[in-house]
């Protein structure tokens, strides 16, 4: 059999299909966070946390509610989103002229409030949501299995993803959008409603990130700690396609799930640092990230 | 101004004084029995023990009427964060200004055994119930501890040992990279291996972890016909989870090597069904433990795990035993300790060895199907009772300097 560096290609080939799998939803993930900080310029530091709720309310509106994943799929992005609504509107808003690390630390508090509270609710062990009856299962690609709904969430987060880049590089809408960030008082002039966009772009993102939450519920336990695992990665892979590059974070996701899914077969200690190496490079080579623009 | 350094002034005086009146009732055997129980309140642990294991040190407490030998017992508790240098820094201060006198639960080895290094300078017990590592009683051991529930070689045993004989002779690791998941790995290895099992591989991924597919892929390609599960907690669920997720669990089987009954709950029977553990204590085995898993029930959410069944027995004993030595003196109540059996709902017959071991039977058990469970939290069924001396290392093993030879 043909091996490359001693690991057949078959292996190897489910390897890399398992990464672009992990690398979608960061990809995902650092979408939403590559939004708001390049249109808002605020650190979301409660991501992950927005990305755990997601996935807890799906669990919710399941067990007590008894909506199913179609509906929870679209429906709880929805929910996520308006908590992000009110909050931008609440609490965010009263930031904007004061420096980033305000913002960033505000967020970083809620995350550790929404955190607490589910941990309180719900106990670490965390719930299980079953993977819905449609995708039960999985096809033998001959090298791998794959369960369908595994395959499911890579076509799900990559038409997400490029939905949401069309809108914001392509149409009108987006061109509003990037305007808002470049000159908002100008925009303004125009009759635009800055504020209101500002509040709807940060809704967006955030129902991203509960979009995600409901993708990942099925596959890893619905856990209060779930968010505060993928967040440090997220970060680093936003930094390193370069902040606020909406391409970039979607490319760099995708890129480093599959460096991630090979150093699982090689060097299987390194999986969780080879993303920070990674990090650390790029900082020392191109500080604006891969798909940066230098300001 | 003057006002404000006046303030200063009587509030510094006031501290002086709190601290003087403190020191004082510190100084004799204090008057009280006081109880601390450190374990991780919040994070990864704290199901299956956290405040569980303070439920079942307050029961342990009003159980025994609140007082040993006409004196109060109280209760402290602290959230350690499963860090070795945090649970040192509070063991130190609760011997020193704390008037705690003895230290229970203890999840995580690196904590433990930072705790059980300050409690022998201070001369104080440590009842460790949820810590795994044999280290424990081996090269770490001191006079002043206990190892109530289990270690890493009563699961490898119990786990290994059965699985081999039911035919699962190869193997492959998927093993948590660090101190906990090497020495599980290690010791199951060994009895794989001593048993007629064959090692065909192992991996070792990165602790904590959520993505196990693509170790659980190379566990597959190895054609092992048991993966071993050496972590804990969240890894552990989910590694179950996805290998039912890829159909792994067609043609191989998994073996927990830890594994709480916390786990299983949050799993769930559908995707835990099947799987073979060993656990020190299961709440539906006879009417007693049924009996005190239902008063525990009344006052924490979930049934009791082996880690806060056991932070109660230990502390029942230790009461016995004060009550027994008529002093709180460390020595004199260890010495109590050992001579005493232990009899209640977690052991029977159980006794402590010189190395610190509480010896007892441990459980091998089976998660039940879902048609096969009644209710909630009926979840094993007890395949064999694994008899004390077989389920921990001998001591003419014990590497321990207590072990006289």
């Amino acid at each position: 059999m043909f091996q490359v560096f001693g690991i057949p290609i078959q292996a190897l080939l489910g390897q890399l299909l398992i990464g672009l799998i992990n690398g979608s939803f960061y990809a995902i993930l650092s979408l939403g966070l590559a939004i708001i900080f390049g249109l808002l310029n605020i650190i979301n530091f409660a991501h992950g946390a927005q990305y755990m709720l997601g996935a807890f309310i799906a669990w919710m509106s399941l067990t007590y509610l008894g909506v199913n994943y179609w509906v929870g799929l679209i429906l709880v992005p929805l929910v996520v989103g308006a908590f992000g609504i009110i909050l931008e509107r609440l609490m965010l808003r009263r930031l904007y002229h004061l420096d980033h690390l305000y913002g960033l630390l505000l967020t970083f508090g809620l995350a550790l409030i929404l955190e607490g509270l589910f941990r309180q609710l719900y106990g670490v062990s965390g719930l299980s949501y079953p993977i819905p009856d449609i995708f039960q299962g999985g096809v033998n690609l001959g090298f791998m299995f794959l369960p369908y709904y595994r395959a499911w969430v890579i076509v799900a987060s990559l038409s997400v993803c490029f939905a949401t880049w069309y809108i914001i590089e392509r149409t009108k809408l987006g061109s509003y959008l990037r305007a808002a960030t470049e000159n908002p008082e100008l925009l303004q002039a125009f009759g635009i409603n800055v504020p209101l966009m500002i509040t709807l772009t940060f809704g967006y993102g955030v129902a991203l990130a509960g979009f995600a939450g409901v993708l990942a519920a099925p596959i890893y336990q619905v856990t209060p700690v779930m968010g505060s695992n993928m967040i440090i990665v997220v970060f680093a892979v936003v930094v390193i396609g370069g902040m606020g590059s909406i391409f970039g974070s979607i490319v760099t996701g995708i890129s480093l799930g599959l460096l991630e899914g090979l150093t699982k077969v090689f060097y299987p200690e390194a999986s969780s640092l080879v993303v920070f190496i990674i990090m650390a490079l790029v900082l020392l080579i191109r500080p604006a990230g891969l798909f940066g623009r230098e300001k | 101004m003057a006002k404000k350094r006046f303030l200063t002034a009587f509030g510094t005086g006031l501290a002086l004084v709190m601290a003087v009146s403190g020191a004082s009732a510190a100084g004799l055997s204090d008057g009280v029995l006081k109880v601390g129980v450190m374990t991780d309140m919040s994070g990864a642990y704290s199901d299956l023990s956290g405040p569980g294991s303070v439920v079942a040190a307050q029961m342990a407490i009003d159980d025994y009427g609140g007082k040993v030998l006409g004196k109060k017992i109280e209760l402290t508790s602290v959230d350690h964060q499963n860090k070795a240098d945090i649970a040192a820094n509070k063991a130190r201060e609760w011997f020193d200004t704390g008037q705690v006198d003895v230290i229970a639960d203890l999840p995580t080895s690196s904590a433990a055994l930072a705790v059980m290094e300050v409690a022998d300078q201070k001369q104080k017990v440590t009842l460790i119930s949820t810590g795994a590592s044999t280290k424990i009683t081996n090269d770490s051991c001191t006079p002043y501890n206990v190892h109530w529930t289990y270690d890493t070689y009563a699961l490898a045993v119990g786990t290994g040992k059965a699985v081999v004989a039911n035919g699962g002779d190869t193997w492959y690791f998927i093993t948590a990279d660090y101190a906990f998941g090497h020495s599980l790995e290690g010791d199951t290895s060994a009895v794989v291996e001593a048993s007629g099992g064959k090692l065909l591989g192992k991996v070792r991924a990165p602790f904590p972890n959520t993505d196990f597919s693509s170790f659980l892929m190379q566990a597959q390609a190895s054609g092992a016909k048991i993966i071993g599960l050496a972590n804990a907690g969240a890894d552990t669920i989910n590694a179950i989870k996805q290998a039912k997720e890829f159909g792994i669990t067609q043609n191989q089987t998994l073996a927990g090597l830890l594994v709480f009954i916390t786990d299983i709950n949050s799993l769930g029977l559908e995707t835990s069904q099947g799987m073979m553990l060993t656990t020190g204590f299961y709440w539906d085995r006879d009417d007693e433990t049924r009996a005190w898993a239902k008063r525990f029930r009344e006052r924490h959410k979930n049934m009791p795990t082996m880690g806060q069944a056991g932070v109660y027995s230990a502390l029942m004993h230790y009461f016995k035993a004060v009550d027994k030595a008529g002093t709180d003196d460390s020595a004199a109540v260890m010495k109590a300790m050992k001579a005493l059996p232990i009899n209640d709902m977690f052991a029977k017959d159980g006794y402590i060895r010189d190395d610190g071991r509480m010896v007892h039977d441990m459980y091998l058990v089976q998660v039940k199907k879902p048609s096969e469970s009644k209710g909630p939290w009926d979840y094993y069924k007890v395949l064999r009772t694994i008899p004390g001396d077989e389920a921990y290392m001998s001591l003419d093993k014990s590497t321990c300097k207590l072990v006289k030879k």
